[in-house]
């Protein structure tokens, strides 16, 4: 029964890694999340006892140790001045000196279409490897762990404000790097 | 409350991230009833949410096949 448990558990050690790695960005740091996981997991069987499925448990637990690897490295390299992520001004160049926009964006065409494709899929991932570096980890632990705004601040030391500017800086360069690398085509 | 198309990502992205005023939402009502452009870029935001998520699910779908 333990065997089986633990043959369950390492069966999906690849999706949890590819989980751990859209977070964090490094291979060793989400190895070590994974790592840390899944021997809570087999210590907490008891726990798990087939009330839900084995993979939203497991995700659940493995959000928990992601969480904890950015607290350790925001207390090591504190958030410290907005402008270390500096870009682009919040996209003053989109716009005239109003405030309206110089070029408006287009719908996209299709864009469930676009959901269900790899290529895709593979194109949204490079848009946000190529995001500065905390931009990305609000961007992420909003969208992709789901944490709400007051959590991602606590566990970064970081204001509302501060977290809101970077998850708008992180769309608007998200859209335009999909309009250009997607959408265009 | 008359907001620019700058200021109306500003808080078309905070409006994924908090509930927003009564009057927030009135003047982005506003504004997006007649502007095309923040309208398009509203649906982007929000197919952007889909996108992370069905990317975060991506690793099931190999585990599938």
């Amino acid at each position: 029964m333990a065997a089986d448990f633990r043959s369950q558990i390492e069966s999906l050690r690849p999706y949890l890694l590819r989980y751990a790695s859209l977070q964090l960005r490094d291979a060793a740091a989400a190895e070590d999340a994974v790592q840390e996981a899944l021997l809570a997991a087999l210590a907490g069987e008891a726990n798990f006892a087939g009330r839900s499925n084995l993979r939203t448990w497991l995700t659940g637990i493995l959000k928990h140790k992601i969480v904890d690897t950015i607290r350790r490295q925001s207390r090591e390299r504190p958030a410290g001045d907005l402008e270390l992520d500096g870009d682009a001004a919040d996209f003053d160049g989109l716009f005239d000196k109003r405030g309206h926009w110089d070029e408006a964006p287009d719908a996209w065409e299709q864009p469930e279409a676009a959901l269900g494709q790899k290529q895709f899929l593979a194109a949204l991932e490079a848009c946000l490897r190529a995001l500065p570096e905390r931009t990305a980890r609000v961007f992420m632990m909003r969208e992709h762990l789901g944490l709400e705004t007051p959590e991602i601040c606590k566990e970064l030391g970081i204001t509302p404000t501060h977290c809101w500017v970077l998850l708008h800086r992180a769309r608007m360069a998200l859209r335009l790097c999909l309009s250009d690398n997607w959408f265009a085509k | 409350m008359i907001l620019s198309c700058k200021e109306t990502t500003r808080l078309l992205s905070q409006g994924e991230d908090r509930r927003l005023a009564f009057g927030e939402r009135v003047a982005l009502r506003v504004h997006l009833a007649i502007c095309n452009g923040c309208r398009n870029l509203n649906a982007q935001f929000r197919f952007l949410r889909q996108a992370v998520q069905e990317l975060s699910r991506d690793g099931d779908e190999k585990e599938a096949r």
